[in-house]
């Protein structure tokens, strides 16, 4: 089984938010969510970089960890899910979250922010495979099509990769040694405890 | 004389500009010497190591109208996550288990705290309706609010595996809910205990001896004591103190982000959390004192009057008062003649 990841050369990234897109049309994403967003750090100066970012899909997840209900669960594929039926709308993954990946339906009100809701890595959630009540849920599972996320499939520069960890660390790895230059896998150290060498 | 002086200005600007523009030929000169033959566009890009080492985040700009969205990275998740998960558990097991575990050893070694002399069967008003009602409303709240509370704490260690996970989340989202709901009349309670009771809850001279003599816990030793003595002092302080900083913490944690960014957050619930465990050790031996710990004591809060002999061993300055103030009221009712 490949272990999944998420990549953004940020060499590459031209903020043109066509991965954000193409996630809130896949999933139906609601209104005043987003599962993806494009940071861009140093905005306007020189050195300026976008890099895009959604759920890392951590290794030994701090947002399953801090769950006062453990509704986590990771697949075979070290997707990290969670299942809304259970979910409590408590906001603490958000805190634990390196990468504010959690979303809720409603913001910072009082009593429940409604069933968290966050990048699936095209995994959809505990129902079964392609069922409407998924879909519903958790958005499309093209990892059960044998597909891969639409926010890389869609990457106009290919900056974002998605895939088996080893696969997009050995592509990212060959485009520095062939352009000279990369300013390595952005929130690497911090998901998966490891850098990849360059 | 003033063509002279017009003439040498000129002759003036004219070597300044000359020699300007010799400085800057020659400071360009190695620059462009240095000019590599491919571009590196990365010489001056952001760093992600470089930025975390600064900050220990990554901030920027993101096009969506969410704010807290634009933190990039915050490796601090982890470190709370460690917290809530690790030091806060101990925290809370030893403050709260070691206090239990005191108050067994107390129990055991000291017995019910006894009336010496017996009930006098005569009675004497503690605490008015509205004093008990007060007190009762923020008790019942606090014990919703610890059991909830703890609920986020411990729940999925010691009942999760009782319940199964669907009736367990039932029961977590009704605790949280209660949670938020009985933080209102909480806090209510709180600021009238503070105001109700403030004018005999000021420390003075009386505690110091009551304290200096160990409040006659153990022995048969009874410091003179006043409305309340210096135990029962703390704990109002310890009410109003806690009280007040789990209220704030625990409105700043149901209204999220406003005002707050990521990190004001976790604090909040660092300290929330802190005082709560604290609380609920310090209240555990608030409630030993006054139902099993102490013979006479309940029906003060009870039925709000309590036995004379009582008063006499445990707040003979307050009986003395009580008594000189009925005693004048009687007087004045006698004085004044009928019509
Ligand atoms: C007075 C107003 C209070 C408010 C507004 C408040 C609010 C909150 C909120 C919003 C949370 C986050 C968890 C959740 O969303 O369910 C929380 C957690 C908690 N509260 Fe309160 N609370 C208050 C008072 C108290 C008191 C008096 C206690 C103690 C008896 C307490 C004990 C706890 C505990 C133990 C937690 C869980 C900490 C953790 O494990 O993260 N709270 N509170
Ligand atoms: S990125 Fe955030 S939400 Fe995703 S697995 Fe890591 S901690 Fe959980
Ligand atoms: S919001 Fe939901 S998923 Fe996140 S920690 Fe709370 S209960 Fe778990």
């Amino acid at each position: 089984m490949a272990r999944m990841k998420f990549l953004c050369d940020a060499d590459r990234c031209i903020e043109c938010n066509a991965c954000v897109t193409a996630c809130k049309n896949e999933h139906e994403v609601p209104w005043g969510m987003n599962r993806r967003r494009v940071v861009t750090i140093n905005d306007g100066k020189p050195g300026e970089r976008s890099v895009s970012m959604a759920c890392m899909h951590c290794t030994d997840a701090p947002c399953a960890a801090v769950c006062p209900v453990d509704c986590f669960y990771t697949t075979a594929d070290a997707v990290v899910l969670h299942s809304k039926d259970l979910c409590i709308g408590c906001g603490y993954c958000f805190y634990a979250c390196p990468f504010g990946a959690p979303q809720y339906p409603k913001v910072g009100n009082f009593g429940s922010r409604g069933k968290m809701d966050k990048c699936t890595f095209c995994a959809g959630g505990p129902e079964a495979d392609g069922s409407k009540e998924e879909y519903e849920k958790y958005g499309a599972n093209r990892l059960a099509e044998g597909k891969l996320p639409l926010c890389a499939e869609m990457c106009s520069t290919k900056s974002l990769l998605a895939g088996d960890g080893d696969v997009i660390a050995q592509i990212y790895k060959e485009r520095v040694s062939r352009r000279g230059y990369g300013s390595g896998a952005w929130g690497w150290q911090t998901a998966y405890r490891e850098a990849i060498a360059t | 004389m003033v063509g002279i002086l017009a003439k040498l200005l000129m002759q003036v600007r004219f070597l300044a500009g000359a020699l300007a523009l010799a400085f800057l030929i020659t400071i360009a000169a190695p620059a462009a010497a240095q000019q590599p033959s491919s571009v590196n566009p990365t010489a001056s890009a952001v760093q992600e190591r470089q930025l975390l080492q600064e900050l220990n985040r990554i901030q920027g700009r993101v096009s969506i109208p969410d704010r807290k969205s634009d933190v990039l990275e915050q490796p601090a998740g982890r470190d709370w996550r460690q917290w809530h998960q690790v030091t806060l558990r101990w925290i809370g097991a030893i403050a709260i288990l070691g206090t239990l575990a005191l108050l067994v050893v107390f129990y055991l070694a000291r017995g019910q705290v006894k009336l010496e002399r017996g009930f006098s069967g005569r009675k004497i008003v503690r605490f008015s309706a509205v004093e008990r009602f007060v007190h009762w409303l923020t008790a019942t709240c606090f014990l919703v609010l610890a059991v909830s509370g703890l609920n986020v704490t411990f729940g999925k260690a010691l009942l999760l595996p009782l319940l199964g996970p669907s009736a367990f989340s039932t029961w977590s989202e009704l605790a949280k809910y209660s949670h938020n709901f009985l933080s209102f009349p909480f806090t209510i309670g709180v600021i009238l205990i503070f105001l109700m009771w403030i004018g005999s809850n000021i420390p003075n001279r009386t505690d110091v001896e009551w304290v200096k003599r160990g409040g006659g816990i153990i022995g048969k030793d009874h410091p003179p004591a006043g409305h309340f003595n210096a135990g029962q002092k703390m704990i109002y302080w310890i009410v109003v103190l806690g009280g007040g900083a789990s209220a704030v913490t625990g409105y700043l944690l149901l209204f999220p982000f406003y005002g707050t960014e990521i990190s004001g957050m976790q604090l909040a619930q660092i300290v929330h959390s802190v005082v709560a465990v604290l609380f609920i050790a310090a209240m555990l031996g608030h409630i030993y004192i006054g139902t099993i710990g102490m013979e006479g004591a309940f029906e003060a809060m009870g039925e709000g009057t309590v036995d004379v002999n009582w008063a006499k061993e445990h707040h003979p300055l307050w009986l003395e008062d009580e008594l000189t103030r009925t005693k004048e009221t009687q007087a004045q009712a006698a004085a004044r003649p009928a019509e």
